[in-house]
């Protein structure tokens, strides 16, 4: 046998080894996103059907908002600090330094507040719930809620995504403030300015359609994130190894579909 | 064996049940009796865990059919499902107690969800009565975590009888357990038969536990029912495959 016949039939047969490699994985793609398809559907359909459970809905909303102010606190300060500082020295080139206030306030409330704040719960909230629903899924409790004739999806998943749907517009508005004063110390740095004088010259530029698509794209971000959560926690494997695949991927997940529904709602508010 | 006279609370025929191209249960058919302790023997695999699962609609059956009390499981709905989860107890393998929730929690909120009408003080005391019945008074208020295993399954039985079921499945209750808790726990088992006069579907390969609880055995070996009797007759039988369980 030539050696080019040789390189072809060895070719044909990486080809051939691929191909269904390829074929597998389409049909694992789609298997996928018919079983999310499916989840959605049932957890639609139990959030308007089935009695809810409002004592583990404020549980899920003081987990949330407690789990995360912290970081949110810290990260929003470093955020207003960091926008204000890196912002100023091309204000002063064109002596528009008056501007800062309102130019950092616009971006915090409009993009960085709600992105920053989505991404930080994702990574906080998001996985915590794929790591919990993952461990209950794993050790049968999930079985034993069932058998117990509790519905899990009412009872584990709809309050956690109702709460992070109602609490990331909450911790953004809080993130928004922090940032905020965050960029006041940051002016404040180089020059000196009263807190009176920032916010007045902040909020003359910031008008109420910079506030409200804003919060409505930080429901949009909480929902996904819950929904996302609990999908992979819910659905973990049976073995111990799940729970770490269930959040890591929860967390991933999220945070990509967060950047995917941001460029969505940038485009929609463009429009409006 | 002799006759069982009693009444048949479950009665399961030519029962399948498949993962992917994977037979679990190729036509199992068996009876539970009022009273009775049913082991389901067979090698790990074997697909008794499954059966159970089946039992109480975690897993759908793919052909056959299973009947609790007046209710065929079959394309059951969900009204009749709550009334056939209401007779069952299921002690999991792990117990799987909730972790978030204290042990007072968890007894409560089996009581709780199956019903309503409770008042606080009737709940208290049921799960007063049901930790004395597993031997465990003072760990009302610890967490799961705090619990050894043997504990945990303890409890695991007291959140099952908390709701005062007619049937109980225990899957594998002394799996991971030293000899001296295995012994306690199936005396448990049989001390709740004693004071309720449940039925029980025990799952085992613990031939200890076997010994101790079993008034009937059901041996599965390749999702199919191997042998059926007594234990002096599963004892006797010099099938090699049997023996390697008893001996």
């Amino acid at each position: 046998m030539s050696k080019k016949h040789h390189q072809a039939n060895k070719l044909s047969l990486n080809l051939s080894s691929f191909i269904p490699t390829l074929k597998e994985k389409g049909i694992l793609f789609f298997m996928d996103v018919a079983n999310v398809v499916a989840y959605l559907k049932i957890v639609f359909r139990n959030l308007f059907a089935k009695r809810f459970e409002f004592q583990e809905f404020l549980k899920q909303c003081y987990q949330i908002g407690n789990k995360s102010v912290g970081l949110i606190s810290i990260t929003g300060i470093i955020i207003g600090l960091v926008l204000t500082i890196q912002s100023r020295p091309p204000l002063v080139d064109f002596g528009a330094v008056a501007m800062l206030p309102g130019m950092v306030a616009i971006s915090i409330i409009r993009e960085m507040g709600p992105v920053i704040t989505a991404l930080i719960c994702a990574g906080k909230i998001g996985s915590s719930m794929g790591a919990e629903l993952g461990s209950m899924r794993v050790s049968e409790q999930i079985d034993a809620m069932e058998v117990s004739n509790t519905n899990p999806i009412n009872f584990l998943i709809i309050p956690r995504v109702l709460a992070a749907t109602v609490m990331i517009p909450v911790l953004t508005l809080y993130a928004d403030a922090i940032g905020i004063f965050g960029s006041w110390l940051g002016i404040n740095i180089k020059d000196s300015i009263s807190i009176k004088l920032f916010l007045n010259q902040a909020f003359t530029q910031v008008d109420f359609m910079d506030i409200v698509p804003a919060v409505i794209k930080s429901f949009f971000f909480g929902a996904v994130i819950g929904l996302v959560g609990c999908y992979k926690g819910y659905n973990a494997g049976r073995g111990t190894e799940s729970v770490g695949i269930a959040a890591n991927s929860a967390v991933v997940t999220a945070s990509l579909l967060l950047i995917i529904v941001d460029l969505i709602a940038v485009q929609v508010t463009d429009l409006l | 064996m002799e006759k069982n006279t009693k009444k048949v609370i479950i009665d399961i025929k030519d029962l399948k049940k498949s993962f992917g191209n994977q037979k679990v249960l190729d036509g199992i058919t068996l009876q539970l009796h009022e009273e009775e302790n049913l082991v389901v023997l067979g090698k790990s695999g074997s697909g008794k865990s499954v059966l159970i699962k089946c039992i109480v609609n975690l897993l759908e059956h793919d052909e056959g059919s299973i009947v609790v009390g007046d209710y065929e499981l079959t394309d059951i709905n969900e009204e009749d499902l709550v009334e056939v989860r209401k007779k069952i107890g299921f002690l999991f393998q792990g117990a799987a107690l909730y972790d978030s929730m204290t042990v007072r929690e968890n007894l409560t909120f089996a009581l709780s969800r199956l019903n309503k009408s409770f008042s606080k003080k009737e709940i208290n005391n049921k799960i007063v009565e049901a930790l004395d019945n597993v031997g465990l008074p003072d760990s009302i208020d610890k967490m799961p975590s705090e619990l050894s295993g043997g504990m945990k399954k303890r409890i695991g039985l007291a959140r099952t009888l908390v709701v005062n079921p007619k049937i109980i499945l225990y899957d594998e209750p002394t799996t991971g357990l030293d000899p001296i808790t295995s012994y306690e726990i199936s005396h448990l088992i049989n001390d709740t038969k004693a004071k309720f006069n449940n039925a029980s579907i025990i799952i085992t390969h613990d031939i200890n536990c076997v010994k101790t609880v079993a008034d009937r055995i059901v041996m599965i070996k390749e999702g199919t029912v191997y042998k059926e009797g007594n234990l002096e007759e599963f004892i006797k039988d010099e099938d090699p495959y049997i023996q390697s369980f008893f001996k």
